[in-house]
């Protein structure tokens, strides 16, 4: 059993930063999470306390039932894939992918056995005898990978293993991560800031910002249910269209106000955004709740205005225009004719509309 | 004003052709590589050929000062092989090296990675390391033959103050002492370089690399051993062979220390070979004795190149 827990974990930098606050979490045995945030957020730092690589200011890091915060690193039974993956320049592929059972005093045939496995099922069998910088990026990405699963340890810790990696081959090793872990099966706390990435990998992502966890969850969880601002912007590509709106209260029907743009507030949203009636809050909507009217869309959740930029991507089109005086963009079937500084008339879909307290940015 | 462009159109033509034809001249690598090495080359000339190929004419001849002597073949060499204060000298030499090398190499190793880690004061550390470095040799052995001085020593007083000995000590008056008191200033004086060097090498090696290693369960000293040692092994080469070269021609510190006494007992090669060529103005004798330094120190330098070369090809 693996479970790793996090309580109450703090890191203060020497000079006094505070990188970590408060991280409250409980990855189960065999799960793959991801911890995702803009560069800076703390997710290193996190994921270096876990291995023992970073002193813990306070709170504690249990692997099982073990507390594990004055466990050394090489008590801890976790591998690390490090970014610039670390890999002994001086050791050919075979040795450092042998060292760590080595230096646990494997027999010699058992570390054989293991590191052919290993490289065949990382692809790198012809690869053993050569030296670090005789690779291809990709290639040290797997020696990376390969080192740290010979050992068969408890807990796996990736710290944005593929982000020296090209776009291609980027893919292409996610997907080769995705299927390694179905099959060794062993806990995994990986760093991204690629919430593309923490989306397909992982089983639940924790979205990070200035220390805070902001959400936990499972990927489709934090797309439909963000649980504030930040991570309704940060989860998507493209980003949440975000608009500041002033909510009226006309007769028992709520609208929300912006320059040029008056929207009914959705019934099923209406009884949590009467309490901020005469206020002002932020409506989210996503590009892909975003359309050009048709006769069946209700004026209630239409509005007009003039496309700015069109993306034509093939696939979809992004629409940009303005609108209750923000930017936004709508992602569109690629069969819609629409020009630039052409007028349109975009409706949105009223069941996907989020709205957020304007001061805190939690979703109301 | 088509005059005026048909004459700068006319002068054009034969400047291109000189900025041109220097351009080519750059552009040949053969001849780019010539004018580069030149001014290198002449002073090598000037400063090392010139006088080492007069000291080998020297040491075939009976030079001596007032005296251009003759031709005498090996005559010089055979006479410093049998004499034994030269035997001495170079058996010194060859201890003298080993041993202040040994110790310059282990201490500056352990200096290097204490410094290497972070402590307050550290950069006020770092630099003063350097004292000894920068202070001028003639100087500082002074200082130090002050301090074995017989009746002066302060370090015979506070031993003999302090009750660790009875009787005072014979640092620079026996033969043996001073042999060893000479190896712990030339310590003393080259282990700073080390440390520095030594330093600055392990400041190139990522501490993601010990990390890594940390992980995969090695121990302080496995992460030297596996990590660090052979990561610093081009560094390490180079500053030993530096300093087993500066250290087997040293002068200035044996010719301040103790002149090679007492009784010719601390002699190396090249105070020996001082005293002889020079004090004494024998000098086709004086060169043939210290051109036994060469063929030792081309030996180091020629295993040393073997080894980087090994290194690299791996
Ligand atoms: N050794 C350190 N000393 C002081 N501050 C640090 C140190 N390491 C990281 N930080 C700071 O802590 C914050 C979090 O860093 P990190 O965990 O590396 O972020 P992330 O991996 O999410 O990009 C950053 O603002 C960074 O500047
Ligand atoms: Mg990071």
């Amino acid at each position: 059993m693996a479970n790793v827990t996090i309580r109450n974990l703090n890191k203060k930098y020497d000079g006094g930063f505070h990188a970590v606050k408060d991280v409250n979490l409980e990855i189960r045995d065999k799960e793959f999470v991801v911890l995702v945030g803009p560069s800076g957020c703390g997710k290193t730092t996190t994921l270096r306390m876990v291995a023992g690589l970073e002193e813990i200011t306070s709170g504690e890091i249990l692997i099982g039932t073990r507390v594990i915060n004055d466990l050394p690193p090489m008590d801890r039974d976790i591998a690390m894939v490090f970014q610039n993956y670390a890999l002994y320049p001086h050791k050919s592929v075979y040795q450092n992918m042998a060292f760590g059972l080595q230096m646990r005093k494997y027999p010699k045939d058992e570390i054989e056995k293991r590191v052919r496995e290993a490289a065949d099922i990382l692809g790198i069998g012809p690869l053993l005898e050569r030296k670090p910088r005789q690779l291809s990026g990709g290639q040290r990405q797997r020696v990376a990978v390969g080192r740290a699963i010979v050992r068969h340890p408890q807990v796996f810790l990736f710290d944005e293993p593929l982000s020296n990696l090209d776009a291609m081959l980027r893919v292409q090793m996610r997907v080769e991560l995705k299927r390694l872990h179905e099959r060794l099966e062993t806990t995994a706390i990986y760093v991204t800031h690629d919430q593309v990435e923490a989306m397909t990998l992982g089983d639940r992502v924790v979205v990070m910002k200035d220390g805070w966890v902001q959400q936990v969850g499972e990927p489709l969880e934090l797309y439909g249910k963000p649980a504030n601002k930040f991570v309704a912007g940060f989860i998507g590509s493209p980003a949440m269209n975000f608009v500041g709106v002033a909510i009226t209260d006309l007769g028992g029907v709520l609208w929300a106000d912006a320059e040029g743009l008056r929207l009914k507030v959705p019934p099923q949203m209406a009884e949590r955004v009467r309490a901020h009636a005469g206020k002002r809050i932020t409506l989210g909507v996503r590009p892909e709740a975003l359309h050009p009217a048709t006769g069946s869309d209700h004026a209630d959740y239409s509005f007009d205005t003039a496309v700015d930029v069109v993306e034509p991507l093939g696939n979809e089109i992004l629409v940009n225009f303005r609108a209750g005086g923000a930017p936004m963009v709508a992602r569109v079937d690629p069969a819609v004719r629409v020009k630039a500084h052409q007028a349109i008339r975009v409706a949105l879909d009223p069941e996907r509309v989020y709205f957020f307290d304007e001061k805190s940015g939690a979703a109301i | 004003m088509v005059g005026a462009g048909s004459a700068a159109g006319a002068a054009l033509p034969g400047e291109r052709v000189r900025i041109s034809r220097l351009t080519r001249m750059l552009e040949s690598e053969k001849l780019l590589a010539a004018a580069l090495l030149a001014p290198g080359v002449v002073i090598l000339v000037l400063f090392i050929a010139y006088p080492f190929v007069m000291a080998i004419w020297f040491s075939l001849t009976s030079i001596r000062v007032g005296d251009a002597g003759e031709f005498v073949g090996l005559a010089n060499f055979t006479k410093a092989w049998s004499d034994t204060i030269f035997q001495v000298a170079f058996k010194n030499t060859v201890f003298y090296t080993f041993w202040a090398t040994i110790f310059k190499f282990a201490l500056g190793m352990w200096l290097a990675l204490l410094l290497n880690r972070h402590f307050r004061f550290k950069r006020l550390i770092r630099a003063s390391m350097l004292l000894p470095f920068i202070i001028p040799t003639v100087l500082s052995a002074f200082a130090w033959r002050w301090m074995f001085d017989p009746t002066f020593s302060v370090m015979n007083w506070l031993l003999f103050h302090s009750g660790v000995i009875t009787d005072r000590l014979p640092f620079l008056s026996d033969g043996d002492w001073a042999m060893w008191c000479a190896v712990l200033v030339n310590t003393w004086r080259g282990m700073p370089f080390f440390a520095i060097t030594l330093l600055a090498g392990l400041q190139t090696i990522s501490p993601d690399l010990h990390e890594a290693a940390a992980l995969d369960g090695a121990n302080a000293w496995h992460r030297f051993w596996h990590v660090t040692w052979p990561l610093l092994m081009p560094v390490t080469l180079v500053v030993v062979v530096f300093s087993v070269i500066q250290t087997f021609s040293d002068f200035q510190l044996i010719y301040v220390l103790t002149g090679g006494g007492p009784a010719n007992s601390t002699h190396l090669i090249a105070t020996y070979a001082y005293q002889i060529g020079v004090a004494s103005g024998l000098l086709g004798e004086g060169a043939a004795l210290s051109l036994f330094m060469f063929p030792v120190l081309f030996a180091v330098v020629w295993v040393q190149l073997r080894f980087m070369k090994r290194m690299e090809g791996h």
